[in-house]
C-alpha cells in the first residue's frame, strides 16, 4: 500500500454503507450512462427476445408475450467497473429461471450463456451466474418502463457482477457449452467480473 | 493480454495549467507497458487511515511505449479526486496507477479511412492522444476535429492544436463556442448540431472512423445526430463522462 501524500478523501461512508461497497467503489446518487456507441431505440412492435440452445432456437417472445411471463421485483445494489456504485435500485422483469421454464426447460442446462444485444454488444456468463433468481431480463426501473438510454425496452440485470454484464438492449440469449468472451471481455476486461473480488480486467485474480 | 495489469508507482514530473480548472499532469511510470491512443488508466489514492479512492482518466500523451505519460484532468467541484490532483499534487509526488485500459475507443495510424473527432470540453484528452499519435507517425490519414468549448478561455491545448492545423498535413480543426463568443471570432458558434456535423465533418459515404468524447448529454446528442445524418452505427465510438442529471 502506498500512502498518497496529503490525500485525505472526503467523508467516509458509514459502516453500513461500507459493508455494501466492493473494493475501489464509491457511492453515487446519479445514474451514469456508459455505452460504447449510439443509444439503440428499438420500438416495442419490432422487439423480440430469443433463447437459443446449442445454436437452435428454443423460444421467442414478442413484447406482449414477454410481458405476460411471471414478473419479479428486485431491489439491489449495482456496481460499475468505472468505480461508481448505486445502492437500493429497484427493478422489475423476468428472471432467467422463469424464462428457461417458459422456454420449456424443466432443468437449466449446464455451461455458458452469451447475451446478444441491439447495436452489436455482447457479454458472456456462466449459467450458474444467471440462475437461482439472481439475474433477470429487466423491463422496468423504479416503477417506470426502462428508458432507451438505460437499456430499454429490456436489459440484462446481473447485479452481483460488474454492470457491463447487465447488457442493455438485450435481444437473444444463447446457451452454449463454451465460455466465449463477449464484447468488453475481448477488449481487456475480466471474463467473469465479480466486484467483490475486484475482477475488473483480464488477468485480475 | 500480457498478464495482469499491476499497480505501478507513477511520479509526477510536471504540472501544467491548461485552463482554469484543467491541468495536464506528466508522470514517469517505470514498468509502463505502452498504450494505444484513446485508452485510459486507473489511479488509486490512499489516505493515511487506509481509505482508498480509485478513478479513471484518459491518456492524453501519444501512443507508444514511452514511460512518460500525461493525463489531463478537469476539476469536478464536489469531486473527491480531481480537486486533490489539481490542488495538492506536487512535482515529485507519487501515486499508484495501472493501465492501459480499454481496447475499443482506440485509433492507430495504420487504420484506413478518415478520422473524425468530436470533443466536448475536457473530452478532448483521448482525442488529443489520437492527434498527437497521428502527427508523430507523420500519418497522412485525413483528420477533422470538431471541438466544442464554453468560451475561448476554456479551450484546452489551443496552441498545440493551432500548430497541428498549420502543418497542413490533412488535419482540419473547427472550434465552436457555446456560451461566450468574442468579437472577430471566426470559428463556429453554438452547440454542435446536424448542419455543423455535415459541413465540418466527413460525409457518411467517406466512411470515417468517428470518436465522440465529452459529457454524457453532449455525447448522447451527437451520437443521435450522427446516426440521423447517415453514419453507420458501428463506425461511431463514444466515451461519456460526468453526471447524467438523472438521480434515478
Amino acid at each position: 500500500m502506498h500512502i498518497t501524500r496529503e490525500f485525505k478523501g472526503k467523508a467516509r461512508p458509514d459502516a453500513a454503507t461500507r459493508d455494501r461497497l466492493p473494493p475501489g467503489q464509491f457511492v453515487t446518487s446519479d445514474f451514469p450512462i456508459l455505452t460504447a456507441g449510439p443509444t439503440q431505440r428499438t420500438g416495442l412492435n419490432d422487439w423480440t427476445l430469443s433463447v437459443q440452445l446449442g445454436g437452435k432456437l428454443l423460444a421467442r417472445w414478442d413484447w406482449k408475450e414477454f410481458a405476460a411471463l411471471p414478473q419479479t421485483e428486485m431491489k439491489t445494489d449495482i456496481h460499475c467497473v468505472t468505480k461508481w456504485s448505486k445502492l437500493d435500485t429497484r427493478w422489475r422483469g423476468v428472471t432467467i429461471d422463469d424464462l428457461l421454464q417458459a422456454a420449456g426447460l424443466a432443468e437449466s442446462p449446464a455451461g455458458f450463456v452469451m447475451a446478444h444485444c441491439d447495436g452489436g454488444y455482447s457479454t458472456n456468463y456462466t449459467i450458474a451466474d444467471l440462475i437461482d433468481r439472481r439475474a433477470m431480463v429487466a423491463t422496468h426501473y423504479e416503477d417506470s418502463p426502462l428508458p432507451a438510454s438505460h437499456g430499454g425496452p429490456a436489459r440484462m440485470l446481473v447485479p452481483h457482477l460488474y454492470f457491463w454484464k447487465s447488457a442493455k438492449w438485450v435481444r437473444r440469449l444463447a446457451f452454449k457449452e463454451q465460455n466465449v468472451p463477449g464484447f468488453w471481455e475481448s477488449l481487456g476486461y475480466h471474463l467473469r467480473g465479480d466486484p467483490w473480488r475486484e475482477q475488473r480486467y483480464s488477468g485480475d485474480e | 493480454m500480457n498478464g495482469p495489469l499491476r499497480w505501478l508507482l507513477a511520479t509526477v514530473s510536471q504540472l501544467h495549467e491548461e485552463t482554469a480548472g484543467v491541468k495536464t499532469i506528466s508522470f514517469d511510470v517505470p514498468g509502463w507497458r505502452g498504450h494505444m491512443a484513446g485508452q485510459h488508466v486507473d489511479i488509486r489514492l490512499t489516505a493515511e487511515d487506509g481509505y482508498v479512492a480509485q478513478r479513471s482518466y484518459s491518456l492524453a500523451s501519444p501512443a507508444g511505449t514511452d514511460p512518460r505519460i500525461q493525463l489531463t484532468v478537469e476539476r469536478v467541484d464536489d469531486g473527491e479526486v480531481s480537486p486533490f490532483l489539481l490542488d495538492e499534487l506536487r512535482v515529485g509526488d507519487s501515486i499508484e496507477l495501472r493501465g492501459p485500459i480499454g481496447g475499443y475507443f482506440t485509433w492507430s495510424p495504420g487504420t484506413a479511412g478518415p478520422l473524425m473527432l468530436i470533443a466536448g470540453g475536457s473530452g478532448i484528452a483521448p482525442l488529443m492522444s489520437m492527434l498527437r499519435t497521428r502527427a508523430l507517425a507523420s500519418s497522412r490519414a485525413t483528420a477533422r476535429l470538431l471541438y466544442s468549448s464554453r468560451s475561448e478561455r476554456h479551450i484546452i491545448y489551443r496552441g498545440e492544436l493551432d500548430r497541428l492545423r498549420r502543418a497542413r498535413d490533412g488535419f482540419v480543426l473547427t472550434h465552436t463556442l457555446t456560451r461566450e463568443v468574442p468579437d472577430g471570432w471566426t470559428g463556429e458558434r453554438g452547440r454542435i448540431g446536424r448542419p455543423m456535423l455535415m459541413q465540418r465533418g466527413f460525409a457518411p459515404r467517406e466512411r470515417p472512423h468517428v470518436f465522440v468524447c465529452g459529457p454524457t448529454p453532449f455525447v448522447d446528442a451527437i451520437a443521435d445526430h450522427l446516426v440521423a445524418i447517415g453514419h453507420e452505427e458501428s463506425s461511431i465510438r463514444t466515451e461519456r463522462f460526468g453526471p447524467t442529471g438523472e438521480s434515478k
